[in-house]
């Protein structure tokens, strides 16, 4: 079972549905027992970065470092990849989980934000998350704030300047995009998720 | 590269996609769901659903029709017509949207924007303006309409774009009500003005003929993205042919879709 965690942040429908459609076996869940039975997590979200404030109230945050520790595979999607830093700018007093020391912060003025739509990836070859998607390949984001680029980025997107667009250390994953939103890379991306071994 | 997003709207009546002409003489244009799958695979950056009787018939949105739509589609989706408080979008986005747009209700009760925005984010919330020129006024005098086009709001376009990014929207649709339907091009003066004036997204709507129409309103018009209905629902302009046509005209855009 793939636990999906509800944080009453974001679409949510969208996720599960297409998780079901690249086969999964999706469990929309704020119960901290269910994160620790699960064999793959994922924290889904748009929105603003105070709405994690959840998940440490309900004691999913401790569930979810238990299974990082333990070796469960995890997927951060758009705010769900800026958690697994130390923080963002964006609620300075709301702690993420510090996977990874950097902060994430808004993009810098001169561009309109959010940043919204289609945009290209520049792909590390050795990423296990993104195999199988073509280096150029165009996702959706919607987004204000963004990840640094950090030693752990396997790809990177340019908006006014780089940053990261998803991340990937061991069983610890991130995307800055809308996988279950952009097409058939996105799907590939889930597919690839789905099919680790737990 | 951020690409230029062509968006495909469904303009949704009685469960059925209709077209009309400057917001009237509707024809069927078919199920809202095929369609949306048939302009998905196409290539469309993005489909928008309009309950366009919604407000005006003062009922709520299409919940099922919404719904079936939402279940094969993996691009982004937004859902307007007839959302008027913060629990009818959360309807719409428990049906499957991942936007919605609100118009007459924003104007109404300004505050919905950030009302819908602090629970879903600002990057969900659309405000869709419906606009119209009068002869030689100038831009900034261009007027809002609600209800479908059918009520003038007492508002100016710019003006009104601006306090809903104030608001908190995180998009704009700007609709030209005297272009819409006629197939003779964008309004590129009104939405260069709406763009200028605000530092969120603004998805140009209304006018839309050809590709030489979308080439304008991205450079002259400044708009990120660019909606059209008519000419995808009746086999005119497939989105992946208009796609190519914008690239050779050095417009980015999503390809290979």
């Amino acid at each position: 079972m793939i636990a999906v965690v509800d944080y009453k942040a974001g679409n949510l429908t969208s996720v599960m549905k297409a998780l079901l459609a690249v086969g999964a076996d999706p469990e929309l869940t704020q119960d901290p027992a269910a994160v620790l039975r699960a064999c793959k997590i994922i924290l889904p979200g748009v929105g603003h970065f105070a709405a994690t404030r959840f998940l440490e109230e309900r004691g999913l945050k401790a569930a979810i470092q238990e299974g990082i520790a333990a070796g469960v595979p995890f997927l951060g999607i758009c705010v769900g990849l800026q958690w697994l830093f130390a923080g963002s700018t964006e609620a300075p007093d709301c702690p993420g989980l510090g996977a990874f020391p950097e902060i994430c912060d808004r993009f810098a003025p001169g561009k309109k934000i959010p940043h919204v739509g289609w945009n290209s990836l520049s792909i590390h070859p050795e990423s296990r998350l993104l195999r199988g998607i073509d280096e150029g390949s165009f996702v959706y984001f919607t987004h204000s704030y963004r990840a640094p680029i950090a030693n752990v980025t396997v790809a990177v997107t340019e908006y006014g300047e780089p940053f990261t667009a998803a991340i990937e250390r061991a069983n610890v994953m991130g995307v800055q995009f809308h996988p279950e939103k952009s097409g058939s890379a996105g799907l590939r991306l889930l597919r690839n998720f789905v099919r680790m071994p737990c | 590269m951020l690409t230029k997003r062509i968006v495909a709207c469904l303009d949704v009546s009685a469960g059925r996609v209709v077209k009309g002409v400057q917001f009237v003489d509707l024809v069927d244009a078919g199920d809202p769901a095929e369609l949306a799958a048939r302009h998905a695979a196409a290539g469309a950056d993005e489909i928008v659903f309009l309950d366009i009787t919604a407000t005006h018939e003062g009922r709520g949105t299409l919940i099922e029709t919404v719904k079936r739509a939402a279940q094969q589609l993996f691009v982004p989706f937004t859902v307007g017509g007839g959302i008027r408080t913060a629990d009818d979008a959360a309807a719409v986005f428990e049906a499957g949207a991942d936007k919605i747009s609100i118009n007459s209700a924003a104007l109404a009760h300004p505050e919905l924007i950030g009302a819908i925005g602090s629970s879903f984010g600002a990057q969900a919330v659309i405000v869709a303006i419906d606009a119209r020129r009068t002869a030689g006024a100038s831009i900034d005098q261009a007027e809002v309409f609600i209800a479908g086009g059918r009520t003038p709001a007492g508002r100016r376009a710019v003006e009104w774009a601006r306090e809903a990014e104030d608001r908190g929207a995180g998009e704009i649709l700007l609709t030209s009500m005297d272009a819409d339907g006629t197939r003779a091009g964008f309004d590129c003066e009104l939405t260069a003005a709406v763009s200028e004036a605000v530092r969120i997204p603004v998805i140009a709507s209304g006018g839309a003929g050809d590709a030489h129409h979308f080439t304008r309103v991205f450079r002259e018009g400044k708009a990120d993205a660019a909606l059209a209905a008519g000419i995808f629902h009746f086999g005119i302009a497939s989105v992946r042919a208009l796609k190519e046509e914008l690239q050779r005209d050095g417009i980015p855009v999503r390809l290979p879709c």
